[in-house]
Protein backbone atom coordinates (compact mmCIF):
# COMPACT_ATOMS: atom_id res chain seq x y z
CA UNK A 1 0.00 0.00 0.00
CA UNK A 2 2.86 2.32 0.87
CA UNK A 3 4.50 1.96 -2.52
CA UNK A 4 1.10 2.20 -4.19
CA UNK A 5 0.53 5.63 -2.67
CA UNK A 6 4.16 6.60 -3.11
CA UNK A 7 4.07 6.03 -6.86
CA UNK A 8 0.75 7.81 -7.19
CA UNK A 9 2.37 10.70 -5.34
CA UNK A 10 5.40 10.72 -7.69
CA UNK A 11 3.06 10.97 -10.68
CA UNK A 12 1.08 13.69 -8.92
CA UNK A 13 4.23 15.57 -8.03
CA UNK A 14 5.62 15.50 -11.59
CA UNK A 15 2.32 16.64 -13.03
CA UNK A 16 1.76 19.47 -10.56
CA UNK A 17 5.31 20.78 -11.01
CA UNK A 18 4.73 20.44 -14.75
CA UNK A 19 2.17 23.24 -14.57
CA UNK A 20 4.77 25.56 -13.13
CA UNK A 21 7.58 24.55 -15.49
CA UNK A 22 5.95 26.45 -18.31
CA UNK A 23 4.28 29.88 -18.24
CA UNK A 24 0.97 27.98 -18.34
CA UNK A 25 0.48 28.11 -14.58
CA UNK A 26 1.07 31.82 -14.18
CA UNK A 27 -1.01 32.69 -17.23
CA UNK A 28 -3.82 30.50 -16.00
CA UNK A 29 -3.74 31.91 -12.48
CA UNK A 30 -3.69 35.47 -13.82
CA UNK A 31 -6.61 34.83 -16.15
CA UNK A 32 -8.53 33.07 -13.41
CA UNK A 33 -8.02 35.89 -10.95
CA UNK A 34 -8.76 38.58 -13.53
CA UNK A 35 -11.93 36.89 -14.75
CA UNK A 36 -13.25 35.89 -11.36
CA UNK A 37 -12.78 39.33 -9.87
CA UNK A 38 -13.84 41.10 -13.08
CA UNK A 39 -17.06 39.14 -13.17
CA UNK A 40 -17.65 39.75 -9.48
CA UNK A 41 -17.16 43.49 -9.62
CA UNK A 42 -18.49 44.38 -13.06
CA UNK A 43 -20.99 41.74 -14.11
CA UNK A 44 -21.94 40.74 -10.58
CA UNK A 45 -22.20 44.34 -9.39
CA UNK A 46 -20.50 43.52 -6.12
CA UNK A 47 -20.66 47.08 -4.77
CA UNK A 48 -24.09 48.03 -6.10
CA UNK A 49 -25.65 45.03 -4.41
CA UNK A 50 -24.55 46.54 -1.15
CA UNK A 51 -24.51 43.17 0.57
CA UNK A 52 -21.65 41.66 2.53
CA UNK A 53 -21.55 38.28 0.83
CA UNK A 54 -19.75 36.59 -2.02
CA UNK A 55 -22.78 35.52 -4.05
CA UNK A 56 -21.63 37.70 -6.91
CA UNK A 57 -18.26 35.96 -6.79
CA UNK A 58 -19.37 32.34 -6.67
CA UNK A 59 -22.29 32.70 -9.09
CA UNK A 60 -19.87 32.93 -11.99
CA UNK A 61 -17.80 29.90 -11.08
CA UNK A 62 -19.72 27.29 -13.11
CA UNK A 63 -19.27 29.44 -16.25
CA UNK A 64 -15.68 30.22 -15.49
CA UNK A 65 -14.86 26.58 -14.87
CA UNK A 66 -16.60 25.61 -18.08
CA UNK A 67 -13.68 27.20 -19.96
CA UNK A 68 -10.86 27.12 -17.47
CA UNK A 69 -11.04 23.53 -16.23
CA UNK A 70 -10.77 22.09 -19.76
CA UNK A 71 -7.79 24.43 -20.22
CA UNK A 72 -6.07 22.85 -17.21
CA UNK A 73 -7.06 19.28 -17.90
CA UNK A 74 -6.86 19.04 -21.69
CA UNK A 75 -3.20 18.10 -21.74
CA UNK A 76 -3.37 15.38 -19.07
CA UNK A 77 -3.65 12.44 -21.47
CA UNK A 78 -3.76 14.00 -24.93
CA UNK A 79 -0.20 15.23 -24.54
CA UNK A 80 1.08 11.87 -23.25
CA UNK A 81 -0.42 10.21 -26.29
CA UNK A 82 0.84 12.81 -28.75
CA UNK A 83 4.42 12.75 -27.49
CA UNK A 84 4.54 8.98 -26.99
CA UNK A 85 5.45 9.28 -23.30
CA UNK A 86 2.38 7.19 -22.54
CA UNK A 87 4.53 4.23 -23.56
CA UNK A 88 7.04 5.10 -20.87
CA UNK A 89 4.36 5.51 -18.24
CA UNK A 90 2.54 2.30 -18.95
CA UNK A 91 5.70 0.19 -19.07
CA UNK A 92 6.68 1.44 -15.62
CA UNK A 93 5.68 -0.81 -12.74
CA UNK A 94 2.47 1.10 -11.95
CA UNK A 95 -1.20 0.52 -12.61
CA UNK A 96 -3.26 2.70 -14.91
CA UNK A 97 -5.38 3.61 -11.89
CA UNK A 98 -2.35 5.08 -10.13
CA UNK A 99 -1.49 7.09 -13.21
CA UNK A 100 -5.00 8.44 -13.68
CA UNK A 101 -5.46 9.33 -10.00
CA UNK A 102 -2.03 10.97 -9.75
CA UNK A 103 -2.66 13.14 -12.77
CA UNK A 104 -6.19 14.05 -11.80
CA UNK A 105 -5.15 15.02 -8.26
CA UNK A 106 -2.39 17.25 -9.63
CA UNK A 107 -4.87 19.25 -11.71
CA UNK A 108 -7.32 19.38 -8.80
CA UNK A 109 -4.72 20.66 -6.34
CA UNK A 110 -3.65 23.23 -8.93
CA UNK A 111 -7.25 24.48 -8.95
CA UNK A 112 -7.17 24.62 -5.17
CA UNK A 113 -4.17 26.93 -5.42
CA UNK A 114 -6.11 29.15 -7.81
CA UNK A 115 -9.07 29.27 -5.42
CA UNK A 116 -6.85 30.07 -2.45
CA UNK A 117 -5.41 32.98 -4.39
CA UNK A 118 -8.90 34.53 -4.59
CA UNK A 119 -9.11 34.77 -0.82
CA UNK A 120 -8.35 38.50 -0.74
CA UNK A 121 -11.95 38.92 -1.88
CA UNK A 122 -13.06 37.04 1.21
CA UNK A 123 -10.89 39.30 3.36
CA UNK A 124 -12.26 42.39 1.59
CA UNK A 125 -15.86 41.46 2.18
CA UNK A 126 -15.07 40.90 5.86
CA UNK A 127 -13.45 44.30 6.00
CA UNK A 128 -16.41 45.99 4.34
CA UNK A 129 -19.16 44.24 6.25
CA UNK A 130 -20.11 41.26 8.31
CA UNK A 131 -20.68 38.29 5.99
CA UNK A 132 -21.72 34.78 6.97
CA UNK A 133 -18.30 33.14 6.79
CA UNK A 134 -19.76 29.65 7.06
CA UNK A 135 -21.63 30.15 3.81
CA UNK A 136 -18.50 31.44 2.15
CA UNK A 137 -16.41 28.49 3.37
CA UNK A 138 -19.07 26.04 2.18
CA UNK A 139 -19.18 27.83 -1.16
CA UNK A 140 -15.42 27.53 -1.51
CA UNK A 141 -15.55 23.81 -0.77
CA UNK A 142 -18.47 23.39 -3.17
CA UNK A 143 -16.67 25.34 -5.84
CA UNK A 144 -13.61 23.14 -5.48
CA UNK A 145 -15.72 19.97 -5.64
CA UNK A 146 -17.41 21.23 -8.79
CA UNK A 147 -14.01 22.04 -10.28
CA UNK A 148 -12.98 18.47 -9.47
CA UNK A 149 -15.95 17.10 -11.38
CA UNK A 150 -15.14 19.31 -14.39
CA UNK A 151 -11.49 18.21 -14.25
CA UNK A 152 -12.25 14.51 -13.93
CA UNK A 153 -14.52 14.85 -16.95
CA UNK A 154 -11.83 16.70 -18.91
CA UNK A 155 -9.10 14.24 -17.96
CA UNK A 156 -11.32 11.38 -19.02
CA UNK A 157 -12.13 12.98 -22.37
CA UNK A 158 -8.53 13.98 -23.02
CA UNK A 159 -7.68 10.26 -23.16
CA UNK A 160 -9.80 10.07 -26.30
CA UNK A 161 -7.55 12.19 -28.48
CA UNK A 162 -3.95 13.14 -29.16
CA UNK A 163 -4.98 16.70 -29.80
CA UNK A 164 -5.26 19.07 -26.84
CA UNK A 165 -7.53 21.47 -28.72
CA UNK A 166 -10.00 18.71 -29.48
CA UNK A 167 -9.82 17.62 -25.85
CA UNK A 168 -10.58 21.20 -24.81
CA UNK A 169 -13.56 21.53 -27.12
CA UNK A 170 -15.25 18.23 -26.29
CA UNK A 171 -14.72 18.85 -22.58
CA UNK A 172 -16.25 22.33 -22.76
CA UNK A 173 -19.23 21.07 -24.71
CA UNK A 174 -19.81 18.20 -22.29
CA UNK A 175 -19.45 20.58 -19.37
CA UNK A 176 -21.95 22.94 -20.98
CA UNK A 177 -24.48 20.14 -21.29
CA UNK A 178 -24.01 19.25 -17.63
CA UNK A 179 -24.56 22.86 -16.56
CA UNK A 180 -27.54 23.43 -18.83
CA UNK A 181 -29.25 20.27 -17.61
CA UNK A 182 -30.53 22.26 -14.64
CA UNK A 183 -31.99 25.14 -16.57
CA UNK A 184 -35.74 25.52 -16.71
CA UNK A 185 -35.49 26.12 -20.42
CA UNK A 186 -34.03 22.66 -20.93
CA UNK A 187 -36.14 20.96 -18.32
CA UNK A 188 -39.45 22.38 -19.55
CA UNK A 189 -38.73 21.31 -23.09
CA UNK A 190 -38.05 17.78 -21.88
CA UNK A 191 -40.87 17.72 -19.31
CA UNK A 192 -43.64 17.83 -21.90
CA UNK A 193 -42.76 14.49 -23.48
CA UNK A 194 -40.97 12.42 -20.85
CA UNK A 195 -41.99 10.90 -17.52
CA UNK A 196 -41.31 12.98 -14.44
CA UNK A 197 -38.45 10.79 -13.24
CA UNK A 198 -36.52 11.40 -16.44
CA UNK A 199 -36.89 15.14 -16.02
CA UNK A 200 -35.85 14.86 -12.40
CA UNK A 201 -32.84 12.70 -13.25
CA UNK A 202 -31.70 15.19 -15.86
CA UNK A 203 -32.23 18.04 -13.45
CA UNK A 204 -30.32 16.26 -10.72
CA UNK A 205 -27.35 15.76 -13.05
CA UNK A 206 -26.91 19.49 -13.33
CA UNK A 207 -23.80 21.06 -11.91
CA UNK A 208 -25.69 24.32 -11.66
CA UNK A 209 -28.55 23.16 -9.46
CA UNK A 210 -26.16 21.42 -7.08
CA UNK A 211 -23.85 24.37 -6.94
CA UNK A 212 -26.61 26.93 -6.41
CA UNK A 213 -27.78 25.00 -3.35
CA UNK A 214 -24.24 25.14 -1.98
CA UNK A 215 -24.06 28.85 -2.64
CA UNK A 216 -27.00 29.37 -0.36
CA UNK A 217 -25.02 27.67 2.34
CA UNK A 218 -26.94 24.43 2.09
CA UNK A 219 -24.39 21.67 1.97
CA UNK A 220 -26.44 18.52 1.86
CA UNK A 221 -25.17 15.01 1.49
CA UNK A 222 -26.75 14.60 -1.94
CA UNK A 223 -24.58 17.34 -3.39
CA UNK A 224 -21.43 15.90 -1.87
CA UNK A 225 -22.34 12.44 -3.16
CA UNK A 226 -23.16 13.86 -6.58
CA UNK A 227 -19.82 15.56 -7.15
CA UNK A 228 -17.75 12.81 -5.55
CA UNK A 229 -19.48 10.05 -7.50
CA UNK A 230 -19.13 12.12 -10.67
CA UNK A 231 -15.38 12.26 -10.03
CA UNK A 232 -15.13 8.55 -9.23
CA UNK A 233 -17.13 7.60 -12.32
CA UNK A 234 -14.99 9.79 -14.59
CA UNK A 235 -11.75 8.45 -13.09
CA UNK A 236 -12.95 4.90 -13.66
CA UNK A 237 -13.94 5.62 -17.28
CA UNK A 238 -10.61 7.40 -17.69
CA UNK A 239 -8.71 4.24 -16.67
CA UNK A 240 -10.69 2.21 -19.20
CA UNK A 241 -10.12 4.78 -21.95
CA UNK A 242 -6.37 4.86 -21.32
CA UNK A 243 -6.32 1.08 -21.61
CA UNK A 244 -8.33 1.08 -24.83
CA UNK A 245 -6.77 4.07 -26.57
CA UNK A 246 -3.13 3.83 -25.43
CA UNK A 247 -1.80 2.21 -28.59
CA UNK A 248 -3.85 4.09 -31.18
CA UNK B 1 13.75 -22.42 -13.48
CA UNK B 2 14.99 -21.53 -16.91
CA UNK B 3 17.91 -19.22 -17.45
CA UNK B 4 16.00 -17.45 -20.18
CA UNK B 5 15.42 -13.86 -19.16
CA UNK B 6 12.84 -13.46 -21.88
CA UNK B 7 10.77 -16.40 -22.97
CA UNK B 8 7.89 -15.60 -25.26
CA UNK B 9 5.84 -18.23 -27.02
CA UNK B 10 3.32 -18.09 -29.86
CA UNK B 11 2.86 -14.35 -29.72
CA UNK B 12 0.03 -13.12 -31.88
CA UNK B 13 -1.35 -9.64 -32.26
CA UNK B 14 -3.67 -8.16 -34.81
CA UNK B 15 -5.17 -4.73 -35.20
CA UNK B 16 -8.55 -5.24 -36.80
CA UNK B 17 -7.97 -7.19 -39.98
CA UNK B 18 -4.26 -6.50 -40.00
CA UNK B 19 -2.07 -9.22 -38.48
CA UNK B 20 0.92 -7.41 -37.01
CA UNK B 21 2.60 -10.33 -35.28
CA UNK B 22 1.89 -13.88 -36.33
CA UNK B 23 2.98 -16.67 -34.02
CA UNK B 24 6.43 -15.55 -32.98
CA UNK B 25 8.58 -17.38 -30.43
CA UNK B 26 11.41 -15.51 -28.85
CA UNK B 27 13.78 -16.30 -26.03
CA UNK B 28 16.82 -14.41 -24.86
CA UNK B 29 19.51 -15.56 -22.43
CA UNK B 30 21.61 -13.43 -20.15
CA UNK B 31 24.58 -12.06 -22.08
CA UNK B 32 22.83 -12.20 -25.42
CA UNK B 33 22.17 -9.25 -27.68
CA UNK B 34 19.39 -10.09 -30.07
CA UNK B 35 18.96 -7.93 -33.13
CA UNK B 36 15.44 -7.66 -34.33
CA UNK B 37 15.54 -7.07 -38.03
CA UNK B 38 12.85 -6.43 -40.53
CA UNK B 39 11.47 -4.00 -43.06
CA UNK B 40 9.33 -1.15 -41.75
CA UNK B 41 5.97 -2.38 -40.55
CA UNK B 42 7.21 -5.94 -40.14
CA UNK B 43 6.02 -6.19 -36.56
CA UNK B 44 9.24 -5.35 -34.70
CA UNK B 45 7.82 -2.55 -32.59
CA UNK B 46 4.59 -4.39 -31.91
CA UNK B 47 6.55 -7.38 -30.62
CA UNK B 48 8.64 -5.13 -28.40
CA UNK B 49 5.55 -3.39 -27.09
CA UNK B 50 4.17 -6.77 -26.09
CA UNK B 51 7.42 -7.81 -24.40
CA UNK B 52 7.40 -4.65 -22.30
CA UNK B 53 3.76 -4.98 -21.30
CA UNK B 54 2.55 -1.95 -23.22
CA UNK B 55 0.35 -4.06 -25.46
CA UNK B 56 -1.36 -7.27 -24.52
CA UNK B 57 -0.89 -10.10 -27.03
CA UNK B 58 -4.06 -11.64 -28.49
CA UNK B 59 -2.60 -15.02 -27.62
CA UNK B 60 0.67 -16.52 -26.47
CA UNK B 61 2.65 -16.19 -23.27
CA UNK B 62 5.51 -14.01 -22.11
CA UNK B 63 7.74 -14.94 -19.19
CA UNK B 64 10.07 -12.22 -17.97
CA UNK B 65 12.75 -13.67 -15.70
CA UNK B 66 10.34 -16.52 -14.95
CA UNK B 67 7.54 -14.12 -14.04
CA UNK B 68 4.41 -14.25 -16.13
CA UNK B 69 3.90 -10.80 -17.62
CA UNK B 70 0.17 -11.27 -17.97
CA UNK B 71 -0.69 -12.42 -14.48
CA UNK B 72 1.98 -10.43 -12.67
CA UNK B 73 2.70 -7.36 -14.78
CA UNK B 74 4.02 -5.05 -12.06
CA UNK B 75 6.68 -7.50 -10.92
CA UNK B 76 7.65 -8.46 -14.47
CA UNK B 77 7.99 -4.83 -15.56
CA UNK B 78 10.56 -4.20 -12.84
CA UNK B 79 13.10 -6.35 -14.69
CA UNK B 80 12.77 -4.40 -17.91
CA UNK B 81 14.30 -1.19 -19.17
CA UNK B 82 12.62 0.08 -22.32
CA UNK B 83 13.47 2.66 -24.91
CA UNK B 84 10.32 3.18 -27.00
CA UNK B 85 10.57 4.08 -30.67
CA UNK B 86 11.54 7.73 -31.08
CA UNK B 87 12.85 7.94 -27.49
CA UNK B 88 9.95 9.94 -26.04
CA UNK B 89 10.57 11.96 -22.89
CA UNK B 90 9.01 14.86 -21.01
CA UNK B 91 10.45 17.75 -22.93
CA UNK B 92 9.63 20.34 -20.27
CA UNK B 93 11.76 18.60 -17.64
CA UNK B 94 15.51 18.84 -17.48
CA UNK B 95 17.64 15.71 -17.76
CA UNK B 96 18.21 15.36 -14.02
CA UNK B 97 14.52 15.82 -13.18
CA UNK B 98 13.42 13.36 -15.83
CA UNK B 99 15.87 10.63 -14.84
CA UNK B 100 15.05 11.15 -11.15
CA UNK B 101 11.37 10.81 -11.94
CA UNK B 102 11.86 7.52 -13.75
CA UNK B 103 14.25 6.29 -11.03
CA UNK B 104 11.73 7.05 -8.29
CA UNK B 105 8.96 5.37 -10.26
CA UNK B 106 11.27 2.37 -10.52
CA UNK B 107 11.32 2.31 -6.73
CA UNK B 108 15.00 3.24 -6.27
CA UNK B 109 15.89 4.50 -2.80
CA UNK B 110 17.32 7.97 -2.51
CA UNK B 111 20.87 6.72 -2.01
CA UNK B 112 20.81 4.24 -4.88
CA UNK B 113 19.16 6.79 -7.14
CA UNK B 114 21.90 9.35 -6.45
CA UNK B 115 24.56 6.75 -7.26
CA UNK B 116 22.82 5.63 -10.41
CA UNK B 117 22.34 9.21 -11.59
CA UNK B 118 26.07 9.83 -11.19
CA UNK B 119 26.85 6.64 -13.09
CA UNK B 120 24.45 7.56 -15.89
CA UNK B 121 25.94 11.04 -16.21
CA UNK B 122 29.33 9.47 -16.85
CA UNK B 123 28.44 6.24 -18.65
CA UNK B 124 26.02 7.87 -21.09
CA UNK B 125 28.00 11.14 -21.24
CA UNK B 126 25.15 13.36 -20.16
CA UNK B 127 27.04 15.61 -17.79
CA UNK B 128 27.16 18.65 -20.05
CA UNK B 129 23.38 18.70 -20.52
CA UNK B 130 22.50 17.56 -17.00
CA UNK B 131 20.48 20.64 -16.05
CA UNK B 132 19.17 21.57 -19.47
CA UNK B 133 15.52 21.18 -20.47
CA UNK B 134 15.17 18.12 -22.68
CA UNK B 135 13.35 20.12 -25.36
CA UNK B 136 16.52 22.13 -26.02
CA UNK B 137 18.71 19.05 -26.59
CA UNK B 138 19.92 17.70 -29.90
CA UNK B 139 18.54 14.45 -31.24
CA UNK B 140 21.63 12.57 -30.16
CA UNK B 141 21.35 13.75 -26.58
CA UNK B 142 17.62 13.05 -26.49
CA UNK B 143 18.32 9.51 -27.57
CA UNK B 144 20.95 9.19 -24.86
CA UNK B 145 18.50 10.47 -22.27
CA UNK B 146 16.12 7.77 -23.48
CA UNK B 147 18.82 5.13 -23.01
CA UNK B 148 19.63 6.51 -19.57
CA UNK B 149 16.03 6.27 -18.40
CA UNK B 150 15.92 2.67 -19.61
CA UNK B 151 19.12 1.88 -17.69
CA UNK B 152 18.48 3.89 -14.53
CA UNK B 153 17.41 0.89 -12.44
CA UNK B 154 20.13 -1.34 -13.89
CA UNK B 155 17.61 -3.80 -15.32
CA UNK B 156 18.33 -7.40 -16.29
CA UNK B 157 16.52 -6.91 -19.56
CA UNK B 158 16.88 -4.05 -21.99
CA UNK B 159 14.53 -3.56 -24.87
CA UNK B 160 15.63 -0.83 -27.24
CA UNK B 161 13.49 0.12 -30.20
CA UNK B 162 15.75 1.60 -32.86
CA UNK B 163 18.33 2.99 -30.44
CA UNK B 164 20.52 4.51 -33.15
CA UNK B 165 17.82 5.90 -35.40
CA UNK B 166 18.54 9.51 -36.34
CA UNK B 167 22.03 9.57 -34.87
CA UNK B 168 25.08 10.67 -36.81
CA UNK B 169 27.78 8.07 -37.57
CA UNK B 170 29.90 9.01 -34.53
CA UNK B 171 26.94 8.82 -32.22
CA UNK B 172 25.91 5.49 -33.72
CA UNK B 173 29.37 4.16 -33.07
CA UNK B 174 29.25 5.34 -29.45
CA UNK B 175 25.82 3.86 -28.93
CA UNK B 176 26.96 0.49 -30.24
CA UNK B 177 29.98 0.52 -27.96
CA UNK B 178 27.72 1.33 -25.05
CA UNK B 179 25.40 -1.55 -25.87
CA UNK B 180 28.39 -3.88 -26.14
CA UNK B 181 29.77 -2.83 -22.76
CA UNK B 182 26.53 -3.22 -20.87
CA UNK B 183 25.53 -6.43 -22.61
CA UNK B 184 27.69 -8.79 -20.53
CA UNK B 185 25.22 -9.44 -17.75
CA UNK B 186 21.98 -8.48 -19.42
CA UNK B 187 19.62 -9.76 -22.02
CA UNK B 188 19.24 -7.12 -24.69
CA UNK B 189 16.84 -6.90 -27.59
CA UNK B 190 17.37 -4.14 -30.12
CA UNK B 191 15.35 -3.50 -33.21
CA UNK B 192 16.85 -1.92 -36.24
CA UNK B 193 16.70 -1.85 -39.96
CA UNK B 194 20.39 -1.10 -40.22
CA UNK B 195 22.20 -4.32 -40.94
CA UNK B 196 25.68 -3.26 -40.05
CA UNK B 197 24.38 -2.68 -36.56
CA UNK B 198 23.49 -6.33 -36.23
CA UNK B 199 26.90 -7.35 -37.47
CA UNK B 200 28.50 -4.91 -35.04
CA UNK B 201 26.70 -5.66 -31.78
CA UNK B 202 24.37 -8.63 -31.96
CA UNK B 203 25.07 -12.18 -31.00
CA UNK B 204 21.91 -13.31 -32.73
CA UNK B 205 19.74 -11.91 -35.49
CA UNK B 206 16.03 -12.49 -35.77
CA UNK B 207 14.57 -11.49 -39.09
CA UNK B 208 10.86 -10.85 -39.27
CA UNK B 209 8.65 -9.70 -42.10
CA UNK B 210 4.87 -9.50 -42.26
CA UNK B 211 4.72 -10.52 -38.62
CA UNK B 212 6.45 -13.84 -39.19
CA UNK B 213 9.81 -14.99 -37.92
CA UNK B 214 11.93 -15.90 -40.95
CA UNK B 215 15.36 -16.50 -39.48
CA UNK B 216 16.90 -16.82 -36.05
CA UNK B 217 20.66 -17.28 -36.30
CA UNK B 218 23.99 -15.75 -35.40
CA UNK B 219 25.06 -13.24 -38.05
CA UNK B 220 27.89 -15.58 -39.06
CA UNK B 221 25.56 -18.54 -39.48
CA UNK B 222 23.16 -16.45 -41.50
CA UNK B 223 25.97 -15.63 -43.83
CA UNK B 224 26.98 -19.26 -44.10
CA UNK B 225 23.46 -20.40 -44.77
CA UNK B 226 22.23 -17.74 -47.11
CA UNK B 227 25.32 -16.23 -48.66
CA UNK B 228 25.75 -16.34 -52.41
CA UNK B 229 28.56 -18.40 -53.82
CA UNK B 230 31.51 -16.11 -54.31
CA UNK B 231 31.46 -13.86 -57.30
CA UNK B 232 34.48 -12.37 -59.07
CA UNK B 233 34.13 -8.80 -60.16
CA UNK B 234 36.55 -7.30 -62.70
CA UNK B 235 36.27 -3.66 -63.55
CA UNK B 236 37.72 -2.63 -66.91
CA UNK B 237 38.27 0.76 -68.47
CA UNK B 238 37.03 -0.25 -71.93
CA UNK B 239 33.98 -0.06 -74.05
CA UNK B 240 32.60 -3.53 -74.55
CA UNK B 241 30.47 -4.12 -77.63
CA UNK B 242 28.24 -7.10 -78.31
CA UNK B 243 30.90 -9.06 -80.19
CA UNK B 244 33.52 -8.57 -77.51
CA UNK B 245 31.01 -9.54 -74.88
CA UNK B 246 30.18 -12.72 -76.69
CA UNK B 247 33.84 -13.62 -77.06
CA UNK B 248 34.54 -12.89 -73.40
CA UNK B 249 31.68 -15.10 -72.28
CA UNK B 250 32.75 -17.99 -74.40
CA UNK B 251 36.41 -17.84 -73.34
CA UNK B 252 35.77 -17.69 -69.58
CA UNK B 253 34.90 -21.24 -68.63
CA UNK B 254 32.59 -20.66 -65.73
CA UNK B 255 28.87 -21.07 -65.38
CA UNK B 256 27.73 -17.50 -65.28
CA UNK B 257 29.43 -14.50 -66.88
CA UNK B 258 27.68 -11.15 -66.82
CA UNK B 259 28.77 -7.82 -68.19
CA UNK B 260 27.46 -4.66 -66.60
CA UNK B 261 27.98 -1.22 -68.03
CA UNK B 262 28.98 1.15 -65.21
CA UNK B 263 29.37 4.27 -67.35
CA UNK B 264 30.37 5.19 -70.89
CA UNK B 265 33.91 3.84 -70.65
CA UNK B 266 33.85 1.39 -67.77
CA UNK B 267 32.34 -2.04 -67.52
CA UNK B 268 32.22 -4.73 -64.92
CA UNK B 269 32.57 -8.41 -65.65
CA UNK B 270 30.93 -10.63 -63.05
CA UNK B 271 31.92 -14.27 -62.95
CA UNK B 272 30.31 -16.93 -60.81
CA UNK B 273 29.62 -20.61 -60.84
CA UNK B 274 27.05 -22.66 -58.99
CA UNK B 275 29.33 -25.67 -58.62
CA UNK B 276 32.70 -24.24 -57.66
CA UNK B 277 34.31 -21.00 -56.60
CA UNK B 278 35.93 -19.48 -59.71
CA UNK B 279 39.67 -18.94 -59.63
CA UNK B 280 40.67 -15.33 -59.91
CA UNK B 281 43.96 -16.11 -61.59
CA UNK B 282 42.38 -18.21 -64.35
CA UNK B 283 39.73 -15.59 -65.04
CA UNK B 284 42.28 -12.78 -65.20
CA UNK B 285 44.36 -14.75 -67.66
CA UNK B 286 41.41 -15.07 -69.99
CA UNK B 287 40.43 -11.42 -69.70
CA UNK B 288 44.03 -10.34 -70.35
CA UNK B 289 43.93 -12.07 -73.72
CA UNK B 290 41.55 -9.38 -74.90
CA UNK B 291 44.03 -6.63 -73.89
CA UNK B 292 41.54 -4.94 -71.57
CA UNK B 293 42.55 -2.26 -69.06
CA UNK B 294 41.77 -3.91 -65.75
CA UNK B 295 41.34 -1.31 -63.02
CA UNK B 296 40.01 -3.52 -60.27
CA UNK B 297 39.57 -7.22 -59.62
CA UNK B 298 38.09 -8.71 -56.47
CA UNK B 299 35.76 -11.23 -54.90
CA UNK B 300 32.33 -9.93 -53.96
CA UNK B 301 31.15 -11.45 -50.71
CA UNK B 302 27.46 -11.24 -50.10
CA UNK B 303 26.91 -9.16 -46.99
CA UNK B 304 24.15 -9.34 -44.46
CA UNK B 305 22.24 -6.77 -46.45
CA UNK B 306 21.91 -9.04 -49.44
CA UNK B 307 21.04 -11.96 -47.23
CA UNK B 308 18.39 -9.89 -45.54
CA UNK B 309 16.89 -8.83 -48.84
CA UNK B 310 16.95 -12.40 -50.04
CA UNK B 311 15.21 -13.75 -46.94
CA UNK B 312 12.59 -11.07 -46.62
CA UNK B 313 11.66 -10.90 -50.28
CA UNK B 314 11.67 -14.59 -51.18
CA UNK B 315 9.84 -15.77 -48.07
CA UNK B 316 7.25 -13.06 -48.14
CA UNK B 317 6.37 -13.53 -51.78
CA UNK B 318 6.20 -17.31 -51.48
Amino acid sequence: MKTYLEKTYIIFDRELKGYFRTPLASIFLLVFLALSSGMTFFLGRFFERDQADLTAFFAWHPWLFLILMPAIGMRLWAEERRSGTIELLITLPVTNMQLVIGKFLASWIFTLIALILTMPIWVTVNYLGDPDNNVILISYIGSWLMAGAFLALTSCLSALTKNQVIAFIISSISGFVLIMAGFNLVLSSVRSWTPTWVTETIGSMSFLSHFSRIQMGVFDLRTLIFFVSMIILCVWINVQLVQIKKAD
Amino acid sequence: MSSKLIDAKNLKKSFGEFIAVDDIDLSVLRGEVVGFLGPNGAGKSTTMKMLTGFLEPDSGSIMINNVDLKSNPLQAKEFIGYLPEGAPSYSDMNVLEFLSFVGKMRGLSKKILTNRLDEMAIQISLKEVWNKPIETLSKGFKRRVGIAQALIHDPDILILDEPTDGLDPNQKHEMRNLIKTISKNKAIVISTHILEEVEAVCSRAMIIADGKLLANETPANLEKQFANKDIISIKVFNRINAVLAKNLKSSIHYGDVKIEKLDKDTNRILVSDDKKTPELNAVLKQVNKFKLNIIEASFVKSNLEEIFRKITTTNVSS
